[in-house]
This record gives structure tokens, sequence and C-alpha cells, in this order.
């Protein structure tokens, strides 16, 4: 989460794309919240300006010109990994950047290639 | 500070009035930066001379610092107040998401005030102040079903801290803690009665902020050769594997492993209860506290059969750490560490400090033998080395408090012995109990002029090491002139704040290159001067509340035991604390 945000230069937390929390309590340990880059995004679909749509590789792209901001597209995703930015009122999604993944010094994340859709749906 | 960094706001919270207010505190935290150093000048501004620790005009201070949410390891929040267990300085440390939290919900410093009428949870949701009713959580048995409750009842999971309290600190039990994220503590000094006494069961801070930085190709360079040191070098190796439990064997080894109410230095069960066999054993999860990539906190998995039914078990996950191990095992004679893990259990659920519980019972016991107080005292329960059960019983009676015994036992080795005589073997130092380190007159010395009375305020377990390892001769002054010197530098740390595990990374040089890229330009001396004036407003707090070097009590017991430097005696001690006052 620092990492996603230390990428633009700032410190803490705001505006991060990646989210941590407990799995109902930290004794059960805990879950990573980010975009799995789907290869048929509902929430691209559900968007009525096509301001996100369909990025060649899976997941989506922002062209925050046309967001009208009417977060149908946090409703759609159903890991909760659309985040919003309340200043701009517009979403926050991960960009598959992989600046977080070298912070996280146990492989929970890792940035990889995937060219053939049956290794996402398989 | 850069424009726009919210660490210069204070948040003061009146629980009388239920009511907050922000103030802008530029200059505090531009001389201070934060932590230990802006909570002790809070603290002291906070509570008039003689207030009741207890009372309305005791206040609690929670400070951060510049460095948390910036960069790894920075994760401690400091909390200051009068402690209701020495009536002096309070001050007591924790990570979990409590520093991230507090600085990402805008803010500095958190500031509560006074009393309120009903039991109540203080909900921050950055800007805003929420006063809710917990007039149904008030009583509950076990503290993780109140961490349970909110954090269902309330938002920002992932982003927030829930700071609680047990049965423990509703009762004020002088040693109740603040549990934060289940796993982290204000352990030490009272903080939860103070908590109690306020109605104040749970706090819940939330926040998404932002920070900004003076230069940032800068500031990622350091962050990335900070977290290279974390995690590629062999700095925090022994957090990082088998975590603080890995002392038990060498402490035990050399004989600095306090048993039996330190009677002896070495524990014949100290196998059974090793950091090695419990990782072997029983280590079922690791977990970090929020911006550390180091995950200090193992969670044994303790399976637990249902009394009645074949085939029915709970699984309890448990921390252990070095000191739980001592208090509850070591010190008690336990070494079945099932019934210690249940010991710790039980310590959680009624939200106690666990060092000072395993101290107090493991004096009761030793008092039981030697006839000061009789079964009748102890409710029938015949408190007996190694045997869990009765101890598990005494805790909930610590709590409970069925007769004048365990009301005393509530308060501590020093006020049990002041009714039930047992002075010179009941371990605490300034009026805090021993922590699970019986290494030489370092140790004993640090616990005795460390402002928190921790063995984290200078470490001399370190020095008596050192020195039973070289074979070098101590004298009191060398002594205390190295102890003051590391408790002066640690101000420095607990103001930034990081954690002390991370004290190997956070050199100096490492410290002012970090602040440098958040705009803070400071110099050696700057550090250096922090670090004197901290410890000397401390004292002068101290002081002012009624401390004395002079009438520190030694109990006999610590010279009776080698130590791995050998025997040392009251003389050597006394001559060391003087030196240590008189270069304050």
């Amino acid at each position: 989460m620092f990492a996603c945000v230390r990428r633009l230069g700032k410190g803490g937390l705001e505006g991060t794309c990646i989210h941590v929390k407990s799995a109902g309590g930290i004794r059960k340990g805990f879950v990573v919240i980010v975009c799995r880059a789907c290869h048929d995004p509902p929430c691209a679909r559900v968007c009525p300006t096509d301001a996100l749509v369909y990025r060649e590789g899976g997941g989506v792209h922002l062209k925050p010109k046309l967001c009208i901001g009417c977060e149908n597209c946090v409703e759609a995703c159903p890991f909760g990994a659309i985040f919003w930015d309340f200043h701009q009122n517009k979403p926050e999604v991960c960009v598959y950047c992989g600046y977080c993944a070298p912070y996280c010094p146990y492989d929970v994340l890792a940035l990889e290639e995937i060219k053939e859709l049956s290794h996402v749906t398989g | 500070m850069l424009p726009g960094d919210p660490l210069n706001r204070v948040l003061y919270i009146d629980l009388s009035r239920l009511s907050s207010s922000v103030e802008e505190r530029p200059n505090l935290f531009e001389s201070a930066l934060g932590g230990s150093a802006a909570g002790i000048q809070l603290l002291a501004e906070e509570t008039p001379q003689g207030a009741d620790p207890l009372g309305a005009h005791n206040a609690i201070v929670f400070a951060v610092g510049p460095l948390v949410g910036h960069y790894p390891l920075a994760s401690k929040t400091v909390a200051m107040f009068k402690s209701p267990h020495t009536g002096n300085l309070g001050e007591s440390h924790a990570g979990g998401r409590s520093a991230i939290s507090i600085r990402m919900a805008g803010y500095g410093a958190i500031v509560i005030r006074g009393v309120s009428k009903l039991p109540i949870y203080v909900v921050i949701d950055g800007d805003q102040v929420h006063f809710n009713d917990a007039s149904a959580l008030w009583g509950m048995r076990s503290s993780y079903t109140v961490g349970s409750v909110l954090r269902v009842r309330e938002s920002g999971s992932g982003l927030r801290s829930i700071m609680r309290i047990g049965r423990a600190g509703e009762r004020k039990v002088s040693y109740a803690c603040v549990t934060t994220e289940t796993y982290r503590h204000f352990g030490r000094l009272g903080l939860g009665a103070v908590f109690g006494s306020k109605g104040l069961k749970a706090l819940a801070i939330c926040g998404k902020g932002s920070l900004p930085v003076a230069d940032r190709r800068a500031y990622r360079k350091i962050y990335d050769e900070l977290f290279e040191a974390v995690t590629k070098t062999t700095l925090m190796k022994k957090y990082h594997d088998l975590g603080t439990p890995m002392n038990v064997l060498p402490l035990n080894t050399i004989g600095a492993l306090p048993t039996r109410n330190l009677q002896s230095g070495r524990f014949e069960g100290a196998e059974a209860i090793s950091g090695e066999r419990l990782a072997e054993d029983y280590l079922g999860r690791r977990v970090a506290c929020a911006h550390c990539p180091t995950a200090c906190i193992h969670l044994a998995a303790l399976r637990i059969p249902y009394p009645n039914d074949p085939y029915f078990y709970k699984t309890l996950m448990l921390g252990y750490d070095h000191e739980l191990i001592y208090a509850m095992g070591s010190m008690l004679g336990i070494q079945d560490v099932s019934g210690m893990l249940q010991l710790i259990d039980e310590a959680e659920i009624q939200g106690l400090d666990v060092m000072t519980t395993g101290v107090t019972l493991a004096w009761a016991t030793e008092a039981l033998e030697r006839g000061l107080i009789s079964t009748q005292d102890t409710d029938g329960l015949q408190m007996t080395w190694g045997e869990a059960e009765a101890y598990l019983q005494a805790i909930k009676r610590i709590v409970s408090q069925p007769t004048d015994f365990y009301t005393a036992l509530a308060r501590g080795v020093d006020h049990a012995a002041s009714q039930y005589g047992g002075a010179d073997f009941a371990l605490a130092f300034g009026g805090n109990e021993m922590p699970g380190y019986h290494t030489g007159p370092g140790a004993h010395l640090g616990y005795l002029t460390g402002a928190r009375h921790s063995h984290l305020d200078s470490a001399g377990y370190s020095l008596d090491q050192n020195a039973a390892r070289s074979g070098e001769a101590i004298t009191p002054q060398s002594l205390a002139d190295s102890l003051l010197v590391e408790e002066r530098w640690r101000q420095v740390l607990t103001s930034l704040p990081i954690c002390l595990f991370a004290r190997g990374v956070y050199t100096p040089e490492v410290v002012l290159k970090a602040l440098g890229t958040l705009g803070i330009e400071w110099t050696y001396e700057d550090l250096d001067r922090l670090g004197r004036e901290t410890l000397q407003i401390k004292y002068a707090y101290k002081q002012r509340e009624g401390f004395t070097f002079e009438q520190l009590r030694l109990p006999q017991r610590i010279f009776e035991t080698p130590a791995p430097t050998g025997t040392f005696d009251e003389t050597f001690l006394r001559q060391a604390i003087e030196h240590y006052a008189n270069s304050l």
C-alpha cells in the first residue's frame, strides 16, 4: 500500500490502488485486494461513458476526462478492487506497473506477464 | 516541517463534555519531532502536579512522529499518562496499526481528557470524532469479543486501529493493558486502568491521508536503502526468524533466565518453552505491524478440546514473545507449553500486562510457600511452581478480586509486599515488575534508572552480556555512563518514533538522511540535544510527582541469585544510581 503511493513520490496511503486488511481479525491472517486484471471486466461493462475501458492483456484503463463519477464500477467489482478518489471523484484502480511487488518480501505479490487467456481462466 | 504535513495537529478529546477540538502546535513538533519528546511535553502540560492517575485530571497522550507513514518500521505510537501502577510517569509503546492510523487520520498527537459519565467508545475517522455508547460492551468476559464486535460495527478495515481494554481495565487493575490489533499492547504501567477510569472502553482510529516529501528522488532512494537493510542484511534476523523467543535458550545457558521468582537463573524446562521448540511444534502464523516487512509477531496455534464432547476442538492463535515465555513460563516454573499458552490467553482475555501478572503470581507462590499468606488468602488456590491450572484461576481472581489478597495483587508486588511482607523477593524496580533478564548489574541498573523502568529504556542486559563474554571489569560509573548514553539516544528513536527492534538500522546518519527527505534539516547536535532534553524533561516530571533516586527499593533477591557476571551487591548499584542521577 505504501509502495503504491510512494510510486507517485508521496508518503502515506491516499491513492493506493492495493489494499490489505485482516480476514476478519488478525487471528485469521490478511487478505490482499487488488485488481486481478479480468479479461471481461464487469467494471468496464457498467461504465456509462466508456471512461473505463478494457486494456489489452487484461484489466482496465481509465480515461479520466470521460468519467462522471457515478461509482458503478465500484459496485460492479466483486473484490472491491476499485477504490475511490474523493477529491477528484474518480475511481482509483491498479495500473499493473508492478512497483509494489519487490516491496513484498514474502512473494505474496508478483508482476507476471499473462499472454494466454486459458492461463487466467484455468 | 513541510507545508501540508498534518503532524503539527493535536486532537484534543474531552470525555467529560463529549467534545473535541484541533490545535496546531508547530513549535512543539519542530523542536521535539514527535513521539516521546512531544508526548512528555503534552503530558506535563495536561496533568497538574499530584493529579490522581485514575481521576479526571489525568490525561492520555498518544504521539506519533515524522517518520511514521514514510519509512519502514516507523510503526510505533507512544502513550504518555500518569501511571496508576507507579503513581508516576507512565510511558508505553505499541505498534499494530496504531501509529499509521493516527498519522493517516491527520494528527501528530491525540490528547484525551476528562471522564465520561457513561461507558463509551470513541471513533476518530479523519476529521470526525464520534462518541458511542459502550454500556453493552462494559463487563464482557473476553476482550477478544470486544475487538470482534467493533471490527464488524465500525468501518475502515485495513486502515484502522482498534484499541480496547478488558475487564482488568474496567476494574482498574493497576497493570491493565490496552490491546490493539489483537496482538499488540500498550502493555506496561497500566494504561488500561486509565482507560477504565475514564469510562473509555475502546478507541478506534481510521484514516487514509497522504504525506508530502521534500525530495521525491531522495525519499525513494533512502527508502530503498532502509528496506534493503531491513530485509537483506542480518540486522533484523533475530526478529525475523525465531523472534524474541530465541533469547530463551542462550539466557538459560548463561544463567540469566529468571526462574521460580528468580530463585535461580536456570530453568530445567527451558528447552521445552524455547523459541526453537515453539516454532517447531506450535508456530501457526506470522504477522507484522503496518509498514514493517519483518513480521516479528509469532502466533502459536493451540488446539483445545471441548471439556465434554469428543472430537470437538477450538484453535487459539496466541502471540508469544520472550517476555511472555519468561513471565508465564520460567518465572512460574511452567514447562508445559499448552499450560503456559493458556495463561497468556487468560491474561489477554482479561486485558492484563502479562509480565507484571507473571511476576506477581511468582511472588504470591513464594509468599505462600513461606507462610506469609495462606490458602484462605488465595481463596483456596494452592499456587505451586509448574502447575498451570491454579495460576489460570488466580489470573481470573486478580480481576474479580474475591479476597483482600487479590485486591492487593491487583496493584502489583510492591503494594502486595507492603501489606503481606516479602519485599526481599518482590521483584519490582521503581514500582514496575521485572523483565526477563537477570544478566547482571547492568540489567537491574537499567530497570532502576530507566525513565519507564523498562528493559527497553537502556538495554542493560546487553552491556552485561558483553562484559560476561569479554571478562572486562565494569565499574558503577562506567555502567551508569553507558546506560545514560543509550537511554538518551533511545529518546531520539522513540520520538521519530521507530520500533526499537530496528535500532541497528536507524543509525544517527540514517535518521538525519531520512528526516532530510521530509524537509527536516537537522544535525548530529540537534539529535543530541533532543535526547538529552527529553530525558531531562521526563525526570523533571518524575521528580515533580515525587520520584527520588534515593528511595528506589532494591529487592535483595537480585544479589542472592548469581548472574552471568557473578554476584554484585547493593553498594555497587547504589553508587551507579548516584552517578546516573548526577550525570543526568
